[in-house]
């Protein structure tokens, strides 16, 4: 590091231990014979074993894994449209309104959208009778709802920073706006929209509070579970929960690394390509 | 494969259907996002409000309907209740504490980790903000039991403490508002540090150079160029940690004790345990208001960014 | 117009399509106005273009330059005004079903296809038979030489290969018009010269009308058969870029297309085949060998290029001349190898900048520094300009 004080440094380091930590000692302790947790009672994979059998587990991890993926694909659809919207058209008739509604679910206290979105849907049953009851349906249109707002925003970006120019040339060589679309806007875009996808689908898994008051009786998602249980304790089964979620993320985060420390190597081949063709 | 999906007859067809009944591609493309925020997120608050100024009743649903036999039924009973009930305004003033505690924590230690980062050699830099992403990958529920294992009274700290012999009883830490303030600090710590970083990173260092040139000291260059230049970072950091603190439910319902009354609590026991709709929705609403202006500058922030980005 | 009474202009059995009367012009811009809210960026603009011309609209930034251009393409629709390329009129033809093609500044090259897909990219849209577009894509990349890499993507090609992959791409679907933005500005200046001939090349074998927007009057003089010079969102003239350079309409033009400087005066006398101008600046009177039609007293400025001043050392032998002369005295000597550049202020206080060729070597030039001098052109060198 260049010019860094000490001072700055030191707060790094700690910053990290203080983010790390935590996640270090769960992993460590799902290790753990003892039923006690952080007591340490001797090396033992018995939790994960138990784990494995818990069918109430693994039916949430089921349901939560569809919903993430039913309400990541939408929330896709309708985020990368927003995100166009708020890119592409700078002015139509309540431009501000729709700004504001995309934006306000990334902060908007979960309590609140949860409840409110209760309450639309026990109106609606009340009054078209659809939808009936709450489950899945339910939690994936809560899902959509908030989750479009974190891919509405990266793909805003994306397109903001995407050149214009190529859209029009495709139009000036022949194409139709929506043929445009499909065959040179969507596929420069879409690593975006599949972090955006990721991204959606992450929160989807994760989300707790929204998700508890768009749920009914037969639909727990594993947030849901993982709450019931923590709330009376430590529960050594959670341990290996996390230590399994947490080498899944690293796993993903190490093959993305590689995979893209390749692709910096493809482009520095290419320019070197292109410095050499230059000659 | 995605070459292909414009070939689907559809699309175009649709599109030129609705082009000939007087819409434009243009509106369609608006109006489907459009029309799912406002049937999903604009309606649902209104719902909010209307209920807000119901009451209780034993029925299904359980409140008095808007529209009564006698013409329009507003009852502000729900929001009277929140101002003679001293619970309420405790747990009120009491979150916007917490959240605000908070949030400055998130700062005093978010800003030096992003500014450390943001002028870390460029493959570094890379390395460090996977770093602070990374966690937020993972579970929130389990990053937030995660310090239930080093916090209680036999938990990690304790234990070391004690195996040092610095302490020989536990510390009471689980059930304190102070375990709120980890828990918080912990799981908001990257939206802290993102726009921070994103903020530092774009900063020109040659500023800093010119003040130095001018005779500027370093750590009073720190304070009246970078500081103030990263001011819209500050700003859109503190909104992303102090606008959900706010309404925190799982944080204070797990770390906190009993008389970590927070809003989010608060309103959650009143429609899950006294089932008590009105009270509620008028607790959402109040909190709303509390929000009001911290959005706003979010939104405005939010704005002024991708309007600087296009 | 005066013009065309001028010798130089008198070559036969070149390429002039807008001297002759009978010819039909291929593009027709008939009073074009685009407004952006308030902002007029451009002002009823008529312009005639013929078939095989090489055009160049030329100004500095915000000019309306591209805008213009990008109304042809169809990506603007005008707010007033009709175009009409080979007699159909364009108005409500969407740029995808234009008989125009477009280069842009960026080049637009699509970046997940290859060179090859590139160039292919239009002649897919009209549904060409394969056959026919392999054909025709192998035909332009060996018109821009970049056959040996027609498999590479944008991003493994040097800015000078993208732009032929952006001209061999817009030119493979054989527009009636090629409009091209900038098309050199991203390139060093070795290769922008270079690839200025390479256009001219290509352009001649197509014989595809071209119309070049830039502001890089170097280029435009180059590449054009005609140049449009535009300001504040209209042409203020149109004209060869000999035209252009030498008879300038008014001072803007003078100005923008090279240097020139500029004296203030009063008609005195305006004959059919003379003017005399009485300007402060000048010692004598300024003289001109051809009439404007202009009222006697009228304000006029008389632009003259640097380079057809004559500065000669003081005392000089023999009197001085009765009329186009001035004394001044050296202020700045600026050696650029084949020429030299002299800064002069004039007794009148006035400086002036003169240009002369160093025909002998710099060591014996004759004027330095302080040197006291008499300034001097002929009578067919300056032109007089009412606006």
């Amino acid at each position: 590091m260049k010019n860094l004080s000490w001072a700055v440094i030191a707060i790094l380091v700690l910053g990290f231990i203080f983010l790390y930590g935590p996640i270090v000692s769960l992993v460590i302790f799902s290790f753990n014979t003892s039923k006690l947790v952080t007591v340490w009672g001797g090396f033992s994979t018995h939790w994960y074993a138990q784990l494995l059998r818990d069918t109430e587990v693994l039916d949430a991890v089921s349901l939560s894994l569809r919903i993430g993926a039913l309400s990541a694909t939408l929330s896709c659809i309708l985020g990368t449209m927003a995100g166009y919207i708020l890119a592409r058209f700078r002015i139509f008739t309540g431009r501000i309104i729709f700004g504001g509604m995309v934006t306000a679910p990334l902060v908007m206290p979960e309590v609140i959208t949860g409840l409110s979105l209760l309450l639309l849907f026990v109106s609606m049953e009340d009054i078209v009778g659809w939808p009936r009851g709450r489950g899945f349906l339910t939690i994936a249109i809560a899902h959509i709802t908030f989750t479009m707002s974190y891919v509405a925003v990266v793909m805003q970006s994306r397109f903001s920073s995407l050149d214009i120019s190529l859209e029009e040339a495709a139009q000036d060589l022949g194409a139709r706006p929506w043929k445009v679309f499909f065959v040179i806007t969507l596929p420069i875009v879409f690593p975006a929209i599949l972090s955006g996808w990721l991204l959606a689908f992450t929160i989807s898994l994760d989300d707790l509070v929204i998700t508890s008051f768009t749920s009914g009786p037969g639909s727990t998602t594993l947030p849901m579970v993982i709450f019931s249980r923590v709330r009376l304790g430590l529960n050594p089964e959670i341990n290996a929960m996390a230590t399994i979620i947490v080498m899944l993320v690293a796993l993903g985060v190490m093959v993305s690394t590689l995979w893209l420390a390749y692709k910096e190597k493809q482009r520095q081949r290419d320019i070197h390509l292109a410095i050499q063709a230059n000659q | 494969m995605l070459a292909a999906v414009h070939r689907l007859p559809g699309a175009p067809l649709l599109s030129s259907i609705l082009g000939r009944l007087g819409f434009s591609q243009r509106a369609i493309v608006v109006a489907v996002p459009y029309l799912w925020l406002i049937a999903f997120f604009a309606v649902p608050f209104v719902i909010v409000l209307k209920i807000s100024f119901a009451e209780s009743i034993i029925a299904r649903p359980p409140f008095t309907p808007l529209f009564g036999e006698h013409g329009i039924d507003l009852r502000t009973k729900s929001y009277s209740y929140l101002f003679h009930d001293a619970l309420y305004l405790r747990a009120y003033i009491h979150s916007g504490k917490v959240a605000l505690i908070s949030t400055l924590l998130c700062l005093l230690l978010g800003y030096p980790m992003a500014y450390g980062m943001a002028r870390a050699r460029s493959t570094l830099r890379t390395a460090l903000l996977m770093l602070v992403i990374l966690p937020f990958w993972t579970s929130f529920l389990i990053r937030v039991y995660a310090w239930i294992g080093i916090l209680k009274n036999n938990g990690v700290i304790n234990n070391i403490l004690i195996w040092l012999g610095i302490i020989h009883e536990p510390i009471g830490m689980m059930n304190t508002d102070f375990a709120v303030y980890i828990g918080i600090v912990y799981n908001y710590l990257p939206f802290m540090i993102l726009p921070l970083y994103a903020n530092l990173e774009k900063m020109d260092v040659s500023l800093l150079e010119a003040a130095f040139d001018l005779g500027c000291r370093p750590l009073k260059a720190f304070f009246v160029i970078t500081v103030p230049l990263s001011l819209p970072g500050i700003i859109a950091g503190c909104m992303l940690v102090f606008i959900p603190a706010v309404g925190e439910y799982v944080i204070p319902e797990l770390l906190g004790g009993p008389n970590s009354l927070m809003i989010g609590r608060v309103l959650v026991n009143e429609f899950f345990e006294n089932h008590d709709w009105p009270v509620a929705s008028a607790v959402a609403i109040a909190v709303l208001l509390l929000l009001v202006v911290p959005l706003m500058i979010f939104q405005h922030y939010q704005n002024k960014q991708a309007g600087s980005a296009a | 117009m005066e013009i065309q009474k001028s010798p130089l202009l008198q070559t036969e059995n070149k390429f002039q399509p807008w001297v002759r009367p009978t010819e039909k012009p291929y593009i027709r811009i008939e009073g074009i106005t685009k407004k952006f809210g308030d902002f007029v960026a451009v002002r009823n603009v008529s312009l005639n273009i013929y078939r095989g011309e090489l055009f160049a609209l030329l100004g500095g930034s915000g000019c309306g330059k591209t805008t213009l251009l990008r109304m042809l393409a169809g990506f603007e629709k005008p707010t007033e005004g009709r175009i009409f390329i080979d007699d159909v009129n364009m108005a409500e033809i969407p740029p995808y079903e234009r008989p125009t093609n477009m280069m842009f500044q960026s080049y637009a090259l699509f970046p997940h296809m290859t060179v090859e897909d590139n160039v292919a990219f239009g002649l897919k849209q009209d549904k060409v038979p394969p056959k026919q577009i392999r054909e025709r894509v192998a035909e332009m990349l060996s018109l821009v030489k970049m056959t040996p890499l027609a498999k590479r993507k944008p991003h493994q090609l040097s800015g000078g290969q993208r732009q032929r992959v952006a001209l061999a791409r817009s030119l493979a679907k054989l527009p009636k018009l090629l409009l091209l933005d900038e098309p050199l500005g991203a390139l060093d200046k070795k290769l922008r010269e270079a690839t200025q001939f390479e256009i001219m090349n290509i352009q001649d074998r197509l014989g595809i009308t071209f119309i070049v927007v830039t502001h890089d009057q170097e280029e435009a003089m180059t590449l054009a058969t005609r140049i449009g010079v535009m300001d504040q969102g209209q042409i203020v003239q149109t004209g060869t870029p000999a035209e252009i350079y030498e008879f300038p309409h008014n001072k803007f033009v003078a100005d923008f297309i090279g240097s020139a400087n500029m004296f203030e005066g009063r008609i005195v006398e305006d004959e059919p085949d003379h003017v005399t101008i009485a300007a402060p600046d000048m010692a004598k009177k300024i003289y001109i060998d051809h009439g404007i039609s202009s009222a006697p007293g009228a304000q006029v400025w008389t632009a003259i290029r640097p380079e057809k001043i004559r500065l000669t050392k003081l005392p000089g032998n023999g009197s001085p001349p009765e009329y186009n002369y001035a004394e001044g005295v050296v202020k700045g000597v600026a050696y650029m190898g084949n020429l030299s550049i002299y800064l002069v202020k004039l007794d009148s206080g006035k400086e002036i900048r003169v240009t002369m060729t160093n025909e002998t070597r710099a060591a014996e030039s004759p004027i330095q520094w302080e040197d006291r001098v008499a300034v001097t052109w002929r009578s067919n060198s300056a032109v007089p300009l009412l606006s």
